[in-house]
């Protein structure tokens, strides 16, 4: 028996790679096995290899696997691009039509099933991915019932001909398989999961659930890669709490409806990923400028320009803390799991109102849309805490406007919504005195820019960093962001095997820098690899920009659209321990 | 119930002595008032350019935003809370150079906000460059030889758009400006309305007299009908857009708010944000 294992399954796009995968996963989740997801997909609909990865544990899992066990392949372009994956002694089980082979060189096991006939003898080839699924399933000698109950709740509601003819088609899978193989594969059989089902859900899920969670009732976005599935699930949600999703022309109206919202008391959320964030810019300046709060997710992926759009990237960093010409006071925040991007999104929305400030929430690609399994959401955990509004405002004797930006200790001015009665005020990108007039006299423009920023200075952020710090005096300290901490964790087992130490350290707040809390790690560590997916170190620069200890910092980047595995990682760590220069390391080809 | 004396502020406008915005200004207090709105249940959201300071200048709620984008924060203001008025501005530039995309779309979407546009067929803050209004062969800094651009016709533009309330006026003319701003935030949906605002230091072709000499108003057209939308369109064509008056309402289309699926009929802005521990259990539900 093992206790963990990785399934692939590739085909065309649009060929129902995606729905085996659902499928397939669903059950698992039913037994309680932990699950985490890769998807490799292009930006096109029809056409072009797609590929789906699970990792299925007994334990938690937060990382993708260097190998893999088994394949499921519906061409041959599926195998040649994927067998170099399967581990000695792998298998393949492929649709028989179109003649499978196993690619010189790799050792593997090849079940020819026939994926497509069975489906077309039952009626429609749709039913492809049921075959394909009954089969895997089947070789893990798991429990049929189990699967046949996921596939009672997929289609039940198409009525029970079609649910009946679903199950046929993976017991035909199974059967079939089962007969190849003899039975159950020795090697490849699960222990039981703990049975406890857990949240499976994908990044954008949890955001999308949070911001329900923290009282977000309109959301204005345009679609994009990877951000779309956000407004896709609020505006079935929404609607139950009496607001919507407004589909915009583009980005700007995105960002500034979503202003004019919150303006009038509403919170509100856009999504982007970069090439929207870029069109955002000039707003989110606004928004700095005027106090409003505002809450934007930008989902990174491959940039620049379009870039690589279903790539995994974390390249926008700099964009999104210095992105907006001048300066205003604004919060980066880096969710680094799942049960983050929930919990993360409720913290935005209570940040931006608590702080008057625009709010950015980044993911990265493989964190927003790779389904994983998720622990139980605490409802306790939600609390709304909308900042400084005032209410039921006085006369003044005077005809004087209400002071919306009044100069106060912690640089946080009463707010005061549209409809309220003496609270009149103007509201400007203008530099402006405190009851909004604009204003050009220097004294109140540097009392204004003070005030703006002081706002931040006291800022409280729920762990501004995570820490795995066993070692006092680690060799290495290693530094990551968003959804690599998973797969660091997973390195530096292999790295504590070879005597190398080391400390994990996710910076979660990228913006302001948590400076404190990070140089304390960094004293501490003999070298620092900062580990990023993108090409200049954004985060390297900002941490010796912030802290320093520019000597002690090695680069571990990786730009070319797939997020790091274990086991790159550890090579390039363990290079990184030794005793070479950066430079060194570069020329000889080890990061 | 407030006088339209109780929308004014004691802030001086920054624009020039002449200037077709003082009037505009004047006519939105007075609709106000005459439609009997309290200042604080009245938002104006204005974009960027001499007309876009008119927010600052009226005693209300506001925002001057950003170049182009009043309309889009406008459409968030009302959407957030359906019982303020929210009356959009700004200049031709605004919204038909650098916000035409906002200004149709809006126009689609049928929020139920009114759009004032100052139309001087100027860039004036910038001093004097071409406008998407400005006529052929127009003359400015940045056309010295004269504009070979075709002149955009914002409101046959907006009639194509599916626009549910589209008018014209002359800041000359404050009864007929008052009286459509009325009829504009009275108006189910998106209202439009254009207003020739001449620009007294960089526009002496579109002057006042210019504008006196060739405007019709549509009171004068006999059989005019506005709700009409072929005819509308024909008028505007004809005239070369040179017309005043209410040119096009459709009083049968709801507007935005009052279609889309389960919206709100109170303010959003005043709803409670606790989510019930049942209502959370069955969200979190769905991904078991």
């Amino acid at each position: 028996m093992i206790s963990q294992l990785s399934w692939k399954i590739g085909g065309q796009q649009g060929e129902g790679v995606e729905s085996t995968d659902r499928i397939f996963s669903t059950a698992l989740n039913r037994l309680g096995y932990y699950l985490y997801g890769y998807r490799h997909f292009s930006s096109r609909i029809k056409g072009g290899h797609t590929n789906n990865k699970i990792r299925i544990s007994t334990k938690p899992i937060r990382a993708i696997s260097d190998d893999l066990d088994i394949l499921v392949a519906f061409d041959q372009e599926s195998i040649d691009f994927n067998a170099h994956e399967l581990r000695s002694g792998g298998v393949i089980v492929a649709d028989a039509k179109f003649g499978p082979v196993v690619p010189e060189g790799v050792d593997a096991k090849l079940f020819a099933v026939p994926i497509t006939s069975i489906a077309e003898e039952l009626g429609t080839s749709l039913m492809k991915n049921m075959v394909a699924s009954g089969a895997s399933w089947a070789l893990l000698g798991l429990p049929l019932e189990v699967f046949n109950k996921a596939v009672e709740e997929e289609f039940g509601r198409k009525g029970p001909a079609i649910v009946e003819k679903n199950i046929e088609a993976v017991k035909r899978g199974a059967e079939f398989v089962l007969e190849l193989a003899g039975g159950p594969l020795e090697g490849f059989k699960l222990e039981p999961a703990d049975g406890k089902q857990k949240l499976f859900m994908i990044g954008n899920d949890a955001i999308g659930l949070g911001s329900l969670a923290a009282g977000c009732r309109i959301m204005s976005a345009y679609p994009i890669t990877p951000a779309s599935e956000i407004m896709e699930y609020l505006i079935k949600k929404l609607p139950k709490f009496g607001g919507t999703v407004v589909q915009t022309e583009d980005e700007i109206a995105a960002i500034t409806m979503a202003i004019g919202a919150s303006y009038a008391g509403v919170r509100t959320m856009t999504a982007s990923a970069g090439p929207g964030l870029s069109l955002m810019m000039e707003a989110i300046g606004l928004a700095g400028m005027t106090e409003i709060p505002v809450v934007i997710v930008d989902t990174q992926r491959g940039g620049p320009s379009t870039g690589l759009p279903t790539k995994q990237e974390q390249s926008d960093i700099s964009a999104l803390i210095y992105g907006t010409h001048g300066e205003i006071p604004k919060i980066v925040l880096a969710p680094s799991s799942i049960e983050e991007c929930f919990y993360d999104t409720i913290q935005a929305f209570n940040l931006a109102e608590k702080y008057q400030v625009p709010v950015i929430l980044a993911t990265d690609l493989q964190l927003s849309l790779g389904k994983q399994s998720c622990e139980a959401l605490d409802f306790e955990k939600i609390q709304i805490d909308r900042g400084y509004m005032v209410k039921d405002i006085p006369d003044r004797e005077d005809s004087s406007m209400f002071n919306r930006y009044a100069f106060t200790e912690n640089g946080i001015s009463p707010r005061v919504l549209p409809g309220e009665k003496n609270g009149i005020h103007h509201v400007t990108g203008v530099e402006h005195d405190e009851a909004g007039r604009p204003s050009e006299s220097p004294v109140n423009r540097k009392k204004m820019m003070d005030k703006r920023f002081r706002k931040l200075a006291k800022l409280d952020v729920e762990n501004p960093i995570h820490l795995h710090a066993p070692h006092a005096e680690p060799d290495l300290l290693i530094v990551g962001m968003g959804s690599t901490g998973g797969t660091i964790d997973q390195a530096r087992l292999r790295l504590n095997g070879e005597g190398i130490t080391s400390n994990h350290m996710t910076v979660r707040l990228l913006h302001p820098f948590p400076v404190e809390e990070v140089r304390e790690q960094m004293e501490k560590a003999k070298k620092i690899v900062v580990l990023e997916n993108n090409a200049t170190g954004q985060l390297a620069n900002l941490i010796k920009m912030n802290v320093g200890h520019h000597d002690k910092i090695v680069n571990v980047l990786k730009y070319d659209g797939n997020p790091f595995l274990p086991a790159e990682i550890f090579e390039r760590c363990k290079n990184a321990a030794g005793n070479l220069t950066q430079e060194e390391l570069v020329k000889n080809g080890n990061l | 119930m407030a006088t339209f004396k109780e929308f004014r502020n004691n802030i001086k406008p920054n624009w020039c002595p002449g200037c077709g915005d003082f009037s505009i200004q004047a006519a939105i207090q007075r609709a106000a008032a005459a439609v009997g709105l309290e200042p604080e249940n009245l938002a104006v959201i204005s974009g960027i350019g001499c007309s876009g300071r008119i927010s600052g200048y009226i005693n209300a709620y506001g925002l001057h935003g950003i170049h182009g984008r009043a309309l889009p924060i406008a459409q968030g203001v009302k959407l957030a809370n359906r019982d303020l008025t929210v009356i959009a501005s700004g200049g031709d530039g605004d919204g038909f150079a650098i916000g035409m995309g906002h200004t149709v779309h809006a126009i689609r979407r049928n929020i139920n906000i009114t759009y004032i546009v100052m139309d001087n067929q100027i860039y004036g803050l910038t001093k004097g460059q071409t406008s998407p209004r400005s006529g052929e062969g127009f003359k400015t800094k940045s056309t010295p030889e004269g504009s070979v651009e075709s002149t955009l016709s914002p409101l046959e533009i907006a009639l194509a758009s599916g626009a549910t309330f589209v008018a014209q006026s002359f800041s000359s003319d404050l009864k007929q400006l008052t009286s459509l701003i009325e009829q504009g935030i009275q108006h189910e949906g998106f209202s439009l309305i254009n207003v020739f605002s001449p620009c007294v230091t960089f526009n002496k072709v579109n002057t006042y007299d210019w504008f006196k000499e060739n405007i019709i108003n549509l009171d004068t057209v006999p059989d005019y009908d506005p709700s009409n939308r072929a005819m509308a369109m024909s008028k505007l064509m004809e005239t070369g857009s040179m017309i005043t008056g209410l040119i096009y309402q459709n009083k049968e289309k709801k507007s935005y708010e009052n279609m889309v699926h389960g919206f709100k009929e109170e303010p959003l802005a005043q709803q409670s944000l606790a989510l019930e521990k049942a209502e959370f259990d069955k969200l979190v539900a769905e991904f078991v």
